[in-house]
């Protein structure tokens, strides 16, 4: 087991630098550069500016030098953000954007994992329909378009919610970014267990179970959902990571300080160390994640093994 | 047990799985109307701007966001100030003011002699047309105004320029619809092509191409965007064509486990003793078998790229002015949200009937294809 995570953890080293190198060439094509203004710089302050951010360099001293700043885990300065380096930046967003994720992924399990068991309970039947149109509605909104009307109802018409805004992570300015977030999760959740619980019903084991006189509590909770987890848990893999590196949507219309926006303010404005910082780390979480989901497999189904 | 007479000059015309699965599909209450409705909005898209009595990038300065009404535009409180404030623009004194079912007529006088040429005031503005001077009087320096109303419908109101948002939902729709069309098709053929070569080829081949894709799947998907909207931002086309050209990794990981499962058929055995060259299996037998699973992800995947083109427009990304799409038009009304709520209401209808047809299409067509349902 340990050796096995190990293994995973040192095989994610040449993917992560592929990664970096991929993305390092890819942002350095793009035209224009970081100190591109309206009005042009004075030749000498731009080139002083080059100079001390090393952009006057060949490109593949650069390279290099990124790569061994990157392997001290220091990201660098950010050309944008002038008095700040990246890990700063990351530091006081990072763990925003992770809260609010890590509360929209509980939420959309709680809601969704629940909602569907009950749909597939009453499989064919009224509820089960309402269920799923609901899912079906949760998938197809986008969230900007959920964002503001929640706003609206909520915060405008009824007062009962502040707008925007971050307030330290208050519990009531957290409330509508995890909802909107959790929602498409939510729905997502729903569909997957539903699908999976269904056929779980109908396995030998629960029947088993069933014929043992085992209550249904018993059966539904403890048998048949711990096999119907499974393609859930596959699902939230990749959705925990995106989810913890924060969304520009929600971010941009509650005004939250999280990581989301920098990718888009950093691609935006050249501001390649930004870019490169948050690359960098949703690859990490990406990876971190997958291997989660690898465990939490062994962990559910006894057939699977790493030795 | 009955004998049943069976006529030898016409043999019994079997039944393909796809004769199969179109029955099931047309079984499919919730698929049918889905289709009947995607059917309905496409159509609406591409005929609606021809035969709406707007253009899409006319601005009414009258009409700045005037609601959504079945009733025709001016109200009829709306006249009267309107006429007044053209004739002060125009430096005419009115003496009396009179209006006569779909006409107005106004006693002016002038200081100066009233040139002819300031009907043309009238006649700017969206409220009237065919402006007459009449009765003109001797000094030239009092007339007789005439002027009709000029009645306009804007079922969906208009937006914060005045522009009707009926013509623009139907215009956004054409390249909302296109963009997830286009970019879908780019998807496909890359993904199908890849994932089919390399799950045929197998052994070491395979592996190098899965794991160039995986590669590519942990680069984050928005930077990759990001990066082409920055490379290709003024061409829409162009950068939509990229998009799909992202979009194909999941579709050649779909191919590829198909056609991992295919190629131990009977029938591609067959033509590989036969002699039938790679390219010919690959394109005669594999591809057409796993074309099923491709439809349904096909369904999904256009809604996928119709949002993700939202999505930029939201950022401010994507289309520009003043062509526009249904994220674009959702993204003003998400700003307009508090007095003017048609703004976000219309577009988001048709984004999300739309997204909504084709989702219930692709389960649809997935539960229609399914081999465990037979």
């Amino acid at each position: 087991m340990h050796r096995y995570v190990l293994s995973r953890l040192l095989g994610a080293i040449p993917t992560l630098f592929l990664i970096v190198t991929i993305s390092f060439f890819l942002i350095r094509i793009a035209p224009g550069g970081p100190f591109d203004l309206e009005r042009p710089l004075e030749a000498k302050v731009m080139e002083n500016l080059n100079k001390i951010y090393h952009l006057d360099e060949p490109l593949w001293n650069q390279y290099l030098l990124y790569l061994k700043s990157i392997a001290q885990l220091d990201f660098g300065p950010s050309f944008y953000f002038r008095d700040f380096t990246i890990n700063e930046l990351f530091a006081q967003s990072l763990p925003i954007s992770m809260q609010l994720g890590l509360s929209a992924l509980c939420l959309a399990l709680v809601v969704g994992g629940t909602l569907g068991v009950f749909a597939a309970l009453r499989q064919n039947r009224p509820t089960d329909y309402t269920v799923m149109a609901a899912a079906t509605l949760g998938v197809t909104i986008p969230n900007f378009v959920v964002a503001p009307i929640l706003t609206l109802i909520l915060g405008v018409w009824l007062g009962w919610l502040p707008v925007g805004g971050w307030n330290g992570g208050a519990f009531v300015n957290v409330i509508l970014p995890v909802v909107t977030l959790a929602l498409p999760q939510v729905a997502v959740v729903a569909r997957l267990t539903r699908g999976s619980m269904i056929e779980a019903l109908r396995s030998n084991h629960v029947r088993t179970a069933r014929a043992y006189g085992l209550t249904n509590y018993m059966v539904i909770v403890v048998h048949a959902l711990r096999g119907a987890i499974l393609p859930v848990v596959s699902y939230l893999g990749p959705a925990a990571a995106a989810l913890l590196t924060g969304s520009v949507v929600i971010e941009t219309i509650f005004g939250i300080p999280g990581i989301g926006r920098y990718f888009v303010q950093g691609a935006l404005n050249r501001d390649y160390t930004l870019v490169m910082g948050t690359v960098v780390v949703v690859a990490c979480f990406v990876i971190l994640f997958n291997l989660v989901v690898d465990l939490l497999y062994a962990l559910l189904d006894p057939r699977v093994r790493y030795d | 047990m009955t004998m049943t007479a069976t006529n030898p000059e016409t043999p019994a015309k079997g039944r393909s799985l796809w004769d199969d699965a179109r029955d099931r599909l047309l079984a499919n209450r919730a698929a049918v109307a889905s289709m009947i409705v995607l059917a309905a909005i496409t159509l609406i898209s591409i005929l609606g701007p021809i035969l709406s009595p707007h253009e899409f990038d006319t601005v009414y300065r009258d009409y700045v966001k005037v609601p959504a009404s079945l009733e025709a535009y001016p109200r009829a409180e709306q006249v009267e100030p309107t006429f007044l404030s053209v004739m002060k623009r125009a430096r005419l004194t009115v003496e009396s003011y009179e209006r006569d079912g779909d006409e107005v007529v106004a006693k002016v006088t002038s200081r100066r002699e009233i040139d002819p040429r300031t009907t043309r005031y009238i006649d700017r503005s969206d409220l009237f047309k065919n402006a007459a001077l009449t009765d003109m009087s001797e000094d030239k320096k009092s007339a007789t105004m005439r002027a009709d109303i000029n009645y306009m419908h804007f079922y969906f109101g208009t937006d914060a320029n005045g522009r009707d948002m009926m013509t623009r939902t139907f215009i956004a729709g054409r390249v909302s619809l296109t963009i997830g069309l286009l970019a879908t098709i780019v998807a496909i053929s890359i993904g199908v092509l890849y994932g089919a070569t390399s799950g045929y080829l197998g052994g070491r081949v395979d592996q190098m191409m899965m794991r160039v894709v995986d590669i590519l799947y942990s680069l984050p998907f928005i930077f990759f965007v990001i990066m082409l909207v920055v490379f290709f931002g003024r061409n829409f086309i162009l950068m939509f064509i990229a998009v799909g050209a992202v979009e194909w990794l999941d579709m050649a990981r779909i191919v590829r486990g198909q056609t991992l499962t295919i190629k131990r058929q009977e029938y591609v055995q067959a033509a590989e003793a036969m002699g039938v060259a790679d390219g010919g299996i690959v394109r005669r037998h594999i591809i057409p078998n796993t074309l099923g699973p491709v439809v349904v992800y096909m369904t999904l995947l256009v809604p996928k790229v119709i949002l993700l083109e939202s999505f930029l427009s939201f950022l401010g990304l994507g289309i520009q002015e003043p062509m526009t799409s249904w994220g674009v038009l959702i993204s003003e009304g998400a700003r307009n949200l508090q007095g003017a709520a048609w703004m976000l209401i219309f577009p988001s209808i048709f984004l999300t009937s739309t997204l909504f047809a084709l989702n219930f299409i692709g389960d649809g067509l997935r539960d229609a294809l399914d081999p465990k349902d037979r």
